[in-house]
Formats: structure tokens, sequence, C-alpha cells
């Protein structure tokens, strides 16, 4: 068996037994990465060099006998949104493309310490906004099993890697359904953790009140094992839980007794691809197969989320993008040609006898600051922060982001109501499968509704995981999204144990 | 008032609290260090950091507030304030919008010269929230070149909004000063304005009894860059004379232009329009998500009360009752911080004479502090050895001014009271020689023997000076009155 079609669980025991070295294993997936990536376009940066030494020093450890963390040798690739210090954090962004962080996020401290070889950055969505990594202002990545359409976003970089086998564990965001839809389109398994369990410390921030970090990989063990290695209460970030992370790997193989899923009524509605409708049903009766019980259940605010979502991020994200003006750090606009701009300018207007004009121009810093954010930020960003800007602004505030919290704090008593009756939701990650490159570039709001059914999750702060349950004919994946109560990421994930125990689609492989 | 009007002052107040490390991040506030050398990825607004609030900061802000009789909030958020300035370096400043910590207290103020009545000047609110940095501009035909300190960035600053309750620049210095004196002794601020720990924004208008005799109110006018509070005063008796001359000329009320910023020009003596656009501007506030809600029970406002200790207005009184000084002395007193009313109260305890001891230490002790620019710590007469040397002085033993020498020669020397005085060869005359002293003195001046008879008693000086001049340690008072009896028997 090659080293790629063994899970991270296989791979540390191999290495543990001294069958495969931290080295072997690295080496197989850089091999990986230098026959495919060139298709796919998962990672930004390849860290051949770095990943290699790592892996030794966890060989030479090993060898010696010396104490090894917990993903000792296993290559694990990142969103190129966390900080690592002397790094560069891209963002996928012109404005932070050549910016090193100064510091370690605590996921990367975690991961660091824990011994896993981080060995490349993926690409994404412009600061995580974007559900197909088209908004990538760096570079193209292609779904690895069709290489004409998405790979899904924002960590389109991150599901194309573990799809493609090029990285046995990635490193997601999701913000709005940014781990689960691209997990969904790409075949993985991608969960997003209930809001708090993993820090947010040093994650460069998209909109503070729904980003999480969460797992990929190709299956829920695995997820459960990166998972456990990343989550944790965190001193550094105010907003993270404050409990003890629960043995997930070691749970794993238990399974739920007495399982009761819920079918959301609106979720089956129109506009759900009617290959999806199948192949989430029946994933529903291999569960039911399992012993679950199934029922339905309603959210009924749940057509306000995706309304709801698109007030509070852009909100958020206007702010927290606030500082990215040129002034400390980032790209800043050359300052010859604003200063010839402006002059060009003033003279212009003076010889036309528009003094009053002239008085109005912008100061040098004003322009200095415009400029740089025009030239720094692509179009969905700049989108998101107008419409952030306007629903905060003076008279606007009240019907805009103030209703949407209140509509929030409906859609999470939904959910808490639905969670009296079932154990689990149960549904479609997405409304269809991936679909072509440049096919919704231009229609935004079209791309807005590819996070139907995954805003939800981050609204609410509840957790979600995304797990292949099928192919269209086409051949394309099709993910199941389950979703728990707050804090229950150990029954999510030993939920898809369960159903990924009892059918293989989790194994495939892209044609590549 | 003689002006044909009233001044009406509300002051905005921001002080920097004397934590060890920044609100939202465990950098040092202290002043003075190389630019941007206490600064760290999350002071300096670095992608992907948060703030996680200094907790110690809170208790201070708390203490202040609880002094001011303010009204605590069970729950208070933190917000985020939004604009653009090279000095903020996340784009928005982490401050307290619609709820903050605390609202709804007062400040007693008075002038212990009597300029005006004692009043209550009411406190609006006082919320928390981060500084920012500090930009040092240089600029050169409209070509801006400035370079960012951010070493401030980050530092605690407690914002106090009186209401417009001041009706006078006295007025609003002596709240000031008040304000600034309770912040001391809390101990939640150094205040000290040299260093930007205490800045002051003024809003101002005037109240003019029109012809009919209602009540016309002027534009009100943000004054700031005043740089002491001799200098508030002073831009507010300007404003006051500005405002009412604009209002003669153009008959300008409240409402009929935007509310105008002007800037304190301390060099010429006069507040300056400052340019600004026309539209207010919007700050975009939000509830700031990468920190939680702060809550405080009913309990711990009481514990903050409790370990308040005594404040100045109730030290003031205690002062007053206890030892018997006038409201002008323990003004002066308490004005000067708790470590000189320690001294104080040491010394009028020991020496037994509270009234006595308010005098050396005001006019003694202070003004050799001042000349020495010391504290009082440092000060090298512990209140037990004054205390010796007043009982000497109120026994007689030493006359007030040979005391002041004997005060100098123990600063000087380090020397106890007596061993001074014997320094100085200062040593109590023995009754029978002073008796002996007269005596002659009597026999040997029979122009001043008839005066005194005469009825003019101030001749018997003379007797004192002469005998000074024979013994410098004789008692003057002694020598008046032994004088005086011989004169009489005689
Ligand atoms: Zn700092």
């Amino acid at each position: 068996m090659s080293v790629l079609e063994l899970s991270a669980r296989r791979l540390l025991d191999e290495m543990a037994a001294g069958r495969l070295t931290a080295v072997e294993v690295t080496q197989a997936y850089l091999d990986q990465i230098g026959r495919h990536d060139r298709d796919v376009g998962a990672f930004l940066r390849v860290d051949a060099e770095g990943a290699i030494a790592k892996a030794s020093d966890v060989d030479e450890r090993r060898r010696a006998g010396r104490p090894v963390g917990r993903l000792g040798g296993v290559p694990v690739a990142v969103k190129d949104i966390l900080a690592s210090r002397g790094e560069l954090v891209t963002c996928a962004s012109r404005t932070l493309e050549h910016f090193r962080a100064p510091y370690d996020a605590t996921v990367i401290a975690k991961l660091k310490a824990a011994d896993a070889v981080l060995i490349g950055r993926t690409n994404l969505d412009e600061f995580a906004m974007g559900g197909s990594t088209e908004n990538s202002a760096l570079q193209t990545t292609r779904n690895p099993w069709d290489l004409s359409r998405i790979p899904g976003g924002s960590s389109g970089g991150s599901a194309a890697a573990v799809a493609a086998r090029m990285a046995p564990l990635a490193i997601g965001t999701d913000t709005g359904g940014s781990i689960r839809e691209p997990a969904g389109l790409c075949g993985v398994t991608g969960m997003k953790p209930t809001y708090g369990v993993v820090s947010r410390f040093g994650l460069v921030a998209f909109a503070s009140s729904l980003d999480q970090v969460g797992p990929l990989a190709t299956s829920a063990e695995d997820a459960a094992l990166l998972l456990e290695a990343i989550a944790g209460h965190d001193r550094a970030d105010s907003t993270s839980v404050d409990a003890p992370v629960p043995p997930y790997s070691e749970w794993i193989g238990q399974p739920l007794e007495d399982l009761t899923l819920g079918l959301v009524r609106e979720h089956f509605g129109p506009g759900l691809d009617a290959e999806v409708e199948r192949a989430v049903r029946e994933a529903v009766r291999v569960y039911e197969s399992l012993g679950a019980k199934v029922k339905e259940v309603s959210l009924p605010h749940s057509k306000y989320c995706v309304a709801t979502y698109y007030i509070i991020a852009p909100c958020e994200a206007s702010s927290n993008l606030a500082r990215y003006d040129g002034a400390h750090y980032g790209h800043r606009t050359d300052e010859k040609a604003m200063l010839a701009e402006r002059d060009a300018e003033r003279r212009h207007l003076e010889s036309s006898g528009e003094t009053a004009a002239v008085d109005e121009l912008d100061t040098a810093l004003v322009r200095m600051y415009r400029r740089s954010r025009s030239e720094g930020f692509g179009a969905e960003v700049k989108r998101r922060i107008m419409l952030g800007t306007y629903a905060l602004s003076a008279g606007y505030y009240d019907a805009y982001y103030l209703k949407a919290l209140k509509v929030r704090r409906l859609i999470r008593r939904d959910f808490d109501k639905a969670f009296d009756d079932v154990d689990l939701i149960a549904g479609p990650t997405t409304a269809a499968p991936a679909f072509k490159i440049g096919e919704k570039v231009d229609d935004p709001l079209a791309m807005y509704l590819v996070d139907l059914y995954t805003v939800s999750a981050n609204l609410a702060g509840i957790g979600g995981i995304s797990i292949p349950c099928g192919f269209t004919a086409a051949g394309l994946p099709i993910g199941l999204q389950l979703q728990a109560p707050p804090l229950e990421e150990d029954r999510l994930l030993r939920a898809a144990h369960m159903f990924q125990q009892a059918t293989d689609w989790h194994t495939r492989r892209p044609p590549l | 008032m003689s002006e044909p009007y009233a001044i009406v002052i509300g002051l905005e107040v921001h002080v920097q609290l004397l934590t060890a490390s920044k609100l939202f991040c465990g950098c040092s506030t202290k002043f003075g260090a190389p630019p941007n050398t206490q600064t760290c990825p999350i002071c300096t607004g670095m992608p992907g950091t948060l703030p996680v609030m200094n907790r110690r900061a809170f208790e201070l802000a708390l203490q202040a507030a609880v002094a001011l009789d303010c009204q605590i909030a069970p729950f208070t958020k933190w917000d985020r304030k939004q604009y653009y300035y090279p000095d903020l370096p996340k784009g928005y400043q982490i401050s307290q919008y619609d709820l903050p910590f605390s609202h709804g207290g007062h400040l007693t103020i008075s002038d212990a010269k009597g300029r005006f009545e004692a009043k209550q000047v009411g406190i609006i609110r006082v919320h928390l929230e981060e500084d920012a940095g500090k930009s040092v501009h240089d600029e050169q035909a409209g070509e801006a070149d400035s370079r960012i300190d951010l070493n401030r960035a980050g530092t605690p600053l407690l914002e106090i909004v009186s209401q417009p309750d001041m009706r006078s620049p006295a007025e609003a210095k002596a709240y000031l000063d008040e304000l600034k004196l309770l912040l001391v002794y809390l101990g939640v601020s150094d205040c000290n304005m040299q260093e930007g720990s205490l800045r002051v924004d003024a809003n101002v208008n005037l109240h003019i009894a029109g012809a009919g005799g209602e009540k016309i109110a002027t534009p009100i006018v943000e004054v700031k860059n005043m740089n002491s509070f001799r200098a508030v005063e002073r831009a507010l008796a300007y404003e006051a004379d500005r405002q009412f001359e604009v209002w003669r000329e153009t008959g300008r009320k409240l409402g009929d232009v935007p509310k105008q910023t002007r800037g304190w020009d301390d060099a010429a003596d006069i507040t300056r329009g400052q340019r600004h656009k026309e539209e207010s501007s919007d700050y975009r506030y939000f509830p700031d998500p990468d920190l939680v809600p702060v809550t405080v029970s009913a309990k711990q406002v009481e514990e903050v009360r409790a370990a308040l200790g005594e404040l100045p207005a109730a030290l003031r009184r205690r002062l007053e009752t206890t030892y018997g000084i006038t409201p002008y002395d323990s003004d002066v007193l308490v004005n000067q911080g708790q470590e000189l009313v320690t001294y104080y109260v040491e010394l009028a305890e020991a020496s037994g004479d509270g009234k006595m001891a308010a005098n050396w230490v005001q006019q003694d002790v202070l003004r050799t502090l001042n000349e020495q620019g010391a504290s009082i710590g440092a000060f090298p007469i512990r209140p037990p050895q004054l205390a010796e040397l007043l009982q000497k002085v109120r026994a007689g033993e030493v006359d007030t001014t040979r005391g002041r020498e004997v005060f100098a020669a123990m600063l000087a020397s380090g020397r106890s009271a007596a061993e001074a005085m014997r320094a100085l060869g200062i040593e109590q005359v023995d009754e029978s020689q002073l008796v002996e002293l007269c005596r002659q003195l009597v026999a040997a001046n029979p122009k001043l023997v008839a005066d005194v008879k005469a009825g003019k008693l101030q001749a018997a000086g003379a007797f004192i000076g002469q005998a000074k001049k024979l013994n410098a340690n004789v008692n003057p008072n002694r020598v008046r009155e032994i004088c005086l009896e011989l004169i009489a028997k005689g």
C-alpha cells in the first residue's frame, strides 16, 4: 500500500512502529504535490526544505526514544490566513502579498508543538471571502475531480490538497461554510467546530464573531486527530471556550446509540439539485440501517440566514480590514505616483478656474489610504467592505446591523428548539455540486447562495461537519452535512465515523 | 457677575490609568521610552491579533467611578470607534459607546478663597478606552512626512464627561483640581499633564439675557489643546469674551451653525478655529466581537466602595474637626497629597498642637520642599523630630524666629531639635538671671520707663531689643513681662 493511501492515524502507527519514517512520508507527499499541483493549484507555497528538516528532526527523536508530539511527522497543509512567525501570510491578497507575521497563531504554535510537518500554505478566496477560491488574487485552484470546476471555498486550497492526497491533513477556516462547502465539493471530510473551540489568535480576521478554524482530512477519524491537536482554551482569545478538550480520537470508535437525526424541512425545497437530494436521502437511509431514527424538524428562520449573514459578516469585515491602510504594513501605493497624480489634478482644476474644487482635493494622507486600499483589495473584498460600511453608518445601523443581530438570535433559538427533539441535523452541504470556474463570477448573489446550508451554523455558533456521501453521474462529489448542538464535536465526529465505517465514499480518489 | 451673560462649561477629561501594562496587551505603559519600543503585535494591530482585557485597568476604572458616585452598570461592553488615522493602527479605537461601565455621578467643588459657592458638578459618564499612538508631524508644502510612535497606543484611558454645570473659568479649574486630587489619592492616575496622562477638552457657550428677559444660548464651541489647568482657565475666559463679541456682531444662536472646534494657542493667548470637514464624523460604532462583555455585581461594587479609603473631601472635614484647623489650611494640606497629610497628622499628634503644626508644615516644610523640588517622603526632618521643636517653641524655650534657625540647622545637620539648639548656643536663661538683666535695663533707661508710665506700652518693645543684644537666648515675652512688672513696682 502506498503512503498516500494511508490515513494519518495509520501513518502515526507505522512511524511509531518504525516501519515508516517521517521523511519518507513527507517525501511521498512532496512528490505528489510535484506531480499534481501544477494542475490543481492548491498550494501557494510549498516548504519542502522546512518540511524535510522537521521530518528528519522527528525521525531522529523517535529513533533516540525521545518524546514526539501527537502529530509527529504527519504533513499538514495550512490555509494561508494563519500567522506563523517569520513567514508570509498572504490571505491570497495583494495587500498582504509580502507580509511576514512576527508571531505564531495559537493553532500554528500547537501544530508545531505537536510535531506536525507544515508542508505548505494553501490558496483561498482573498481574506476568506468567497465560496469558490476564485477570489484569490494570487492563483487559481481547481477541483481535483474536474479541473474545469471550482474546488469550493474559501478553504478551496486545503480541500483540494486533501482530495488530491497532496496532504493527509489540512487546516481551514470557516466563516459561513468555508471548510464544509469545499470539503463537500472536493469529496473530503471537513469540520467547523463550535465557535470558540479553536483559538482565533493569529487567524487573520474576516468576521470575528463567525470565524472558526477547523480540520480537513480524508476521514472523520483523521479530522478528530487534527482537531484534538488544535482545540483548547486560549487566554489570548477572549472568545475561546474554557473547557477541556475531549479525547476525540480515542472515543471516535464508539458508535452512537439511540441516535435521532433531524431532517430540516426547509433544506429540501426548490433549488436543491436532484442528484444531491438523492445522495443525501440515501445517506440518511444508511444511518437508519445503523439504527438511527429520523425526524423532520423545522428551522423557520433559515430563509433569513443568508441575508443575516451578509449583513453581519461584511460589517465585521469592514472594521477588521480597516487596518490595511498602507500606514503600518501591507501594500502602500507608490508615493511619487500618488503625489504626481494629485499635482496634475490640482493643476487641471486651477487652469480650468475651479478654485473651490482645489480646496476639496483630498490630503496626501487620505489619498495614500485610498490608493493603497483600492490597489490592494480585490473586487469581492471591496464589495463587502462597502456593504459593511454602509450597514454600520449612522441612520442605517438599527435597520441593518441591529436587526441582523436580532434575527441571529432567532436562528440560534431555532436550532436550540430543533435539538430538543433530535441529536443531530442532517442535510446537504451544498445545493449543487461544484460549478465551472468563471460560471458565477459576474453574479455575486448566486455566489452568496452557495452558503445557503452552511451559514446557519456560523450564525448559531454551533459545529458542523461535511462528509462525502456520493457522486453525481458526472463524477462530482456530494457532501452530507451534520450539525450538532454547541460543544458536541465528539457527537459529530462519531456520527461521521459510523457512516464512514458503513460506506466507502470517503476513500474514493480523484482521477488525476 | 458683572457680565451680561452666564458662561456654561462642560469638561471632558481623559486620564491614563496607572497600570503596569496596556489595556489589551502586556506591553509596558511607562512614559518616555524610545519610540516604538513598548509595542507588540497586538497594540500595533498586526493582522490576526486579538485583545484581552486587563483586569487591573477595569478595577482602577471602577474605583474612580465609584469615588465619583457614579452608578455602575451591571453589564458593559466594548465598542469599536472607527476612523482612519496613522496613530490608530487597527483603524478603530476600542472604546465604550452606548453602554459605558458607569454613569450619573458627581463631584463637589468649593473655593477656599470664597470666589464661588460650593457646588456639585454632575458627571454624565465615565468610560474606559484605549489610547492612540502619537504622530509627530513635519508638514511642508502640503506634503506630510509624519513619524509615528505607538508606545502610547493601547494605554488604558478613562474618559470622564461632566455635565455643563460650571459657570466660570474658576469653577472649571476647581473641578479639574478636585478631580485630579481625587484620582491621585485613589492611585488611579498620576494625572501628569506634561506627560499627557491627563488631557482636557472643554465645551463652552454663553447664556445671554435677551432684551425681553429671555435666555439666548450661543453656539457651543469645543476648545482643545489646553496643556495646563491655567491654560484651561485662560482659554475659557477668552472664549467667553470672544463668543459675546461674535454674538453682538452676528446674533448667531445655538443651532445656527455647526459645533465648532477651536484650539488654544498658549503663546498668543487666544483660541483659533480648527479646520475640519463640514459633515460631522460618523464613527460607525459597533460592539467589538473580539471581546466579551464585562459583568459587575452589586457585591463587587460594594467591595470597591469599602476599599476606597478616605477621599479628599472627607479628609478635609476630618482635619478641620480633629485638629481645629481652618478650611483654608485643610485645603492646602489635602491638596498636597496623601503623603503630606500623613506627615501633618503625625506632627499634629506628636506636637499636640494641630494649628501650630499646620502653620509649620505650610510655611516651613512646604517652602523647603518647593525650594528643593523634593517630596515629603524624602524630607529629612520626620514628624517626631519636628514635634520636639514645636513643643520647645510652645513651652517658650525658644521663640518662633529662633525656632526657624533651629529648623534650618536641623535640616542642614540632621541633628535633633535639642542638639541643634545647643549647637546654636540656644539655652533657656535662668529666671533670676533674667530678672537681674531686666533690672539693669530699667535702671539704665529712664526715658523708656517714663514713656511706659505715660501709657506708651509699646515702648516696652525696646527693652526686648536691648535684652536680646545682651543675651540672644532670652525669651522676649518674659523680658517684656518682667520689665513692665518692675516699672509698675518701681
Ligand atoms: Zn502591546
